[in-house]
């Protein structure tokens, strides 16, 4: 079961309240205060990511987080509802003409995410993304 | 936080200090003001980034093209950044051989290369 989990209206002043609960959430499950910054980035790209797949698509329903303490690593979910079809059929970006780095904007996100995460998955389905990222935790038993 | 912007003239540049957290929500505001400082003739900025907290992807798209407006004018964008959690996000994504990063506002104001 999720420990915290978290569902938000796709707009962008929304991204920052994900960031701050993720690292908040974060920082409890034991991840080193020295990857909290990593954790605050990463968590934040993937939500600016499906933000942007669900108001270029008009996709109404809430982006979804998920942060789950789990026995070694401590697990963030980002899901998107955005079909997998809409997502990559060229042309099918309605925001294409209007502003040419929404979609180079899209591909630094993931590209940061994999640089800064070294367990991290990216799906899709028809249902729509998920980005799954993982942090090591300190075991609690070795902790003073 | 929210963004906090300011800008002043030292001889030729003009010095953008950005304070604050520049993220999905926040960096349209930047963007506005570097396409402003460009439409009216200043083409040779200085970003200060000391007091930025946060800094994401949506940050770099719009420093990157606040350069490409710049450059279309033969002018320069150039980083004062001091923090390695900032830094880092220009390495891992190969920007910090895009921006000229100096460790003080005088330093990019006196670079001349």
């Amino acid at each position: 079961m999720a420990t915290v989990e978290l569902r938000f209206s796709a707009l962008p002043e929304h991204v920052r309240t994900a960031r701050l609960v993720a690292a908040a959430v974060a920082r409890r499950a034991g991840v080193d205060e020295a990857v909290l910054d990593e954790v605050r980035l990463a968590v934040g790209e993937a939500c600016t990511r499906a933000v942007g797949l669900h108001l270029s698509h008009g996709v109404e329903a809430p982006v979804r987080v998920v942060l789950t303490d789990e026995e070694k690593k401590f697990s963030i979910e980002v899901g998107d509802e955005t079909p997998t079809t809409a997502g990559l059929t060229p042309g099918s970006h309605p925001d294409v003409d209007e502003e040419p780095a929404a979609e180079g904007e899209d591909e630094m996100g993931l590209a940061v995410i994999s640089g800064l995460v070294d367990d991290v998955e990216v799906t899709t389905s028809d249902t729509g993304g998920r980005i799954r990222m993982s942090w090591p935790t300190a075991p609690q038993s070795l902790l003073p | 936080m929210d963004l906090s912007l300011s800008t002043r003239t030292v001889g030729d540049r003009t010095v953008v200090e950005v304070g604050g957290e520049i993220d999905v929500y926040t960096a349209p505001k930047l963007r506005e003001q570097l396409v402003e400082l460009v439409n009216d003739g200043n083409y040779h900025l200085v970003v200060d980034m000391e007091g930025v907290d946060f800094l994401d992807s949506t940050g770099l798209g719009v420093l990157v093209g606040g350069l490409k407006r710049v450059r279309a004018h033969e002018g320069s964008l150039r980083l004062v950044c001091n923090q390695e959690r900032i830094l880092k996000i220009f390495r891992i994504t190969g920007l910090t051989k895009v921006f000229p990063i100096h460790t003080s506002v005088d330093d990019a104001v006196a670079a001349t290369d």
